[in-house]
């Protein structure tokens, strides 16, 4: 990474809480995820993953602090050509088929003509949906329609890629073929930011992770060396060792 | 605008695999159109060319009764058929309900000698102030004995009191007519030749009614002409149980966190609602005046007539769809779920219709329900179109209409503005 090459996410003394909400979601937090990576965000139930982002999404606003994505701040229209977001829910219309959802994003994320149609039939083939094309989505299975929303969100080719549980409810062939898409973007250039509570799936995946905890880091760095720091041998020991074992919903 | 025009298709799409949503839209409109203008239609050539049956108890033997009798046969509003004259009164409520009448009366036992003596009565009281020496028979107040009218409760109010008016015309008929023969034999002591009584009784002015229209003519609207403009406005406005459930939806179903993430503003959404859903409402208007043109006649209802300012006639319908579409985007923007969506949806376009007149006329409204049709849209689209279908009226003659309309329309783009900045959803 050069000097001057900006950090794909950059927060810094950021505190947000929910309007009527006394409960502080985040005070003073700082994150920076360089360019490249496959980054992790795990955390209980209630640790503020989805907050978190939101807020690099541009969908909440910081009360205090900064983010910067991609050297933009997270609230310009600008940066979100050069981000995907995939939802933990399913984002998309229903009632269109993977060709209709495909071309009306893409046209949204400001794509032209050409570039959508190139794009939805190279997304169809490698996400296994070619043959489903046209057919309207609510009648897809959980699997298949998990493939649309990441079809969706990374129409547009972008330089970083928040997934909020992309993997959540699918059968492990879906889930192996998101993975390894998922790698083979990330081998392209696309920095991955990734939360879920599948931590075996996880420690396939990411390189960088930080363990949350009510709106706080409580670790953060490279696996290999957490599992060494802390003396564990997989992320699920790691996980329970940092954050307990106590219900948190 | 390839935004704008992707999103158009996206748009369109969802809307025609939305079976109910067209359902609601298009068929419902369409048969409540037909059905009411049916039932409108029948209701008026019940009352102007059926006779209403009329049942009659004549406990009276006299003469009086039986002109009265034949005074209301004249009318040619009622068809009178008689009761027994010892009928109780159950009796002839149990009569009403076997002969399928709404409408009966009881004339009493001194009927007939009631209006003698009144009629006795006034022509003394005439002959003396004419200086003559009336009968000897002394003047005394008479009380008369009111004729009965017995109602089905489910008559309207409107029809009970026309009926009453024509009958209170045949009873002072056969009055006037007594006191005339007892006066003119009272001055020349023999009896009123029938040419001359009915020559008096008769030559009475007639009442012509004539539609006053501003483009100068004097076509007389029917059923039609009122009810297809009215409930095609009521159809525009129903375009809310689909398309403010479709803002709900994108809401709700994630698909609106995915298009803020995207370097497009939400207005543009909202943008193709409004378009699509025009089109929609024009499509309705243009279906519905359609079938009152082509298929009424057909049904045995009378065609519809357009206005001659059709350029009118579409930039009324513009508005009207415009405000209708306007008003389900700021319900959907609004409310949390589709069933709120609907459930206010639905209930609010029918208080606003009642209150803009589709219902009740506004001319017979008084006070302050007169006062809110002014705030219901759906009151300045029916005056709007009333004008141009009813009263003759042109572009220049909507305007004063238009004008509110487009206030309230641009008054709910606010809205609808301002609650997705609340919302943060723009």
């Amino acid at each position: 990474m050069g000097l001057s090459e900006p950090l794909a996410v950059d927060i810094a003394n950021m505190g947000f809480r929910y309007p009527g909400n006394d409960v502080v979601s985040f005070s003073q937090f700082d994150l920076q995820i360089p360019k490249g990576e496959r980054f992790g965000l795990f955390g209980p139930n209630g640790a503020g993953k989805t907050t978190l982002m939101s807020l690099m999404t541009g969908l909440l606003t910081v009360a205090e602090g900064s983010i910067k994505i991609l050297g933009h701040d997270a609230q310009s229209k600008t940066v979100r050509k050069s981000f995907g977001f995939v939802p933990q829910d399913f984002s998309f219309y229903q009632e269109l088929s993977p060709v209709e959802n495909l071309h009306f994003f893409g046209a949204w994320a400001g794509l032209s003509k050409k570039k959508i149609i190139h794009r939805t039939d190279e997304l169809l083939e490698i996400l296994g949906l070619t043959e489903v094309r046209d057919k309207q989505v609510n009648k897809f299975s959980g699997g298949m329609k998990r493939r649309v929303n990441l079809a969706i969100g990374v129409i547009h080719e972008p330089e970083l890629l928040f997934l909020d549980e992309p993997t959540v409810g699918v059968d492990v062939q879906t889930r192996h073929a998101i993975i390894n898409y998922l790698m083979e973007l990330n081998k392209a250039g696309t920095t991955l930011v990734y939360t879920s509570h599948q931590l075996s799936e996880a420690e396939g995946l990411c390189e960088q992770v930080a363990l949350m905890e009510a709106g706080k880091i409580c670790a953060q760095g490279d696996l290999d060396d957490l599992f060494k720091e802390h003396n564990s041998t997989s992320l699920e020991e790691l996980f329970l060792d940092l954050t307990g074992k106590d219900y948190r919903d | 605008m390839q935004k704008l025009w992707a999103t158009i298709i996206k748009d369109i799409k969802i809307l025609l695999r939305d079976g109910v949503g067209l359902l609601l839209m298009f068929v419902m409109p369409i048969i409540l159109v037909i059905v009411v203008t049916n039932i409108q239609n029948s209701t008026f050539q019940a009352v102007n060319k059926t006779r209403l049956p009329l049942l009659v108890c004549n406990k009276d033997t006299g003469k009086s009764s039986k002109q009265l009798i034949e005074a209301i046969d004249k009318l040619g509003l009622l068809k009178v058929s008689q009761l027994p004259k010892n009928a109780t009164t159950t009796e002839i409520g149990d009569a009403m309900k076997d002969k399928d009448a709404q409408l009966a009366i009881l004339v009493p036992a001194n009927f007939s000698a009631n209006t003698q003596a009144k009629a006795k009565n006034a022509s003394n009281k005439a002959l003396k102030s004419f200086g003559l020496q009336g009968d000897s028979v002394k003047n005394v107040a008479i009380k008369a004995e009111s004729l009965t009218l017995y109602f089905n409760p489910v008559i309207q109010e409107s029809l009970r009191f026309s009926v009453q008016g024509a009958l209170q015309s045949a009873l002072q008929l056969v009055e006037s007519r007594q006191t005339l023969r007892t006066l003119y034999f009272a001055i020349n002591e023999k009896e009123l030749p029938s040419s001359l009584e009915s020559e008096m009784l008769s030559s009475q002015t007639t009442l012509n009614s004539v539609p006053v229209l501003k483009d100068g003519s004097r076509a007389v609207p029917n059923a039609s002409q009122h009810n297809v403009p009215a409930w095609t406005i009521f159809a525009m406005f129903f375009v809310i149980m689909s398309l403010s459930g479709s803002v709900v939806r994108e809401k709700v179903n994630g698909s609106f966190i995915r298009l803020k993430t995207l370097p497009t503003n939400y207005m543009v959404g909202l943008l193709s609602k409004q378009i699509t859903y025009l089109f929609v409402t024009l499509l309705q208007a243009s279906v519905i005046f359609s079938i009152g043109i082509w298929l009424f006649p057909i049904i045995g209802i009378p065609a519809l007539n357009l206005p001659s300012d059709l350029t009118a006639l579409f930039f009324v319908t513009l508005v009207t769809g415009w405000c209708a579409v306007t008003y389900s985007i700021a319900v959907g923007v609004f409310a949390q779920t589709q069933e709120q969506a609907n459930g206010f949806g639905a209930v609010s376009i029918v208080i606003l219709s009642a209150v803009g007149g589709l219902m009740v006329p506004s001319f017979a409204m008084q006070g302050s329900i007169k006062t809110t049709s002014n705030f219901s849209p759906l009151h300045w689209s029916l005056e709007a179109y009333y004008d141009l279908f009813l009263r003759g009226g042109n572009l220049s003659d909507v305007v004063s209409n238009i004008i509110p309309l487009l206030i309230i329309t641009l008054i709910l783009q606010l809205v609808i503005f301002l609650g997705l900045k609340r919302k943060n959803l723009i």
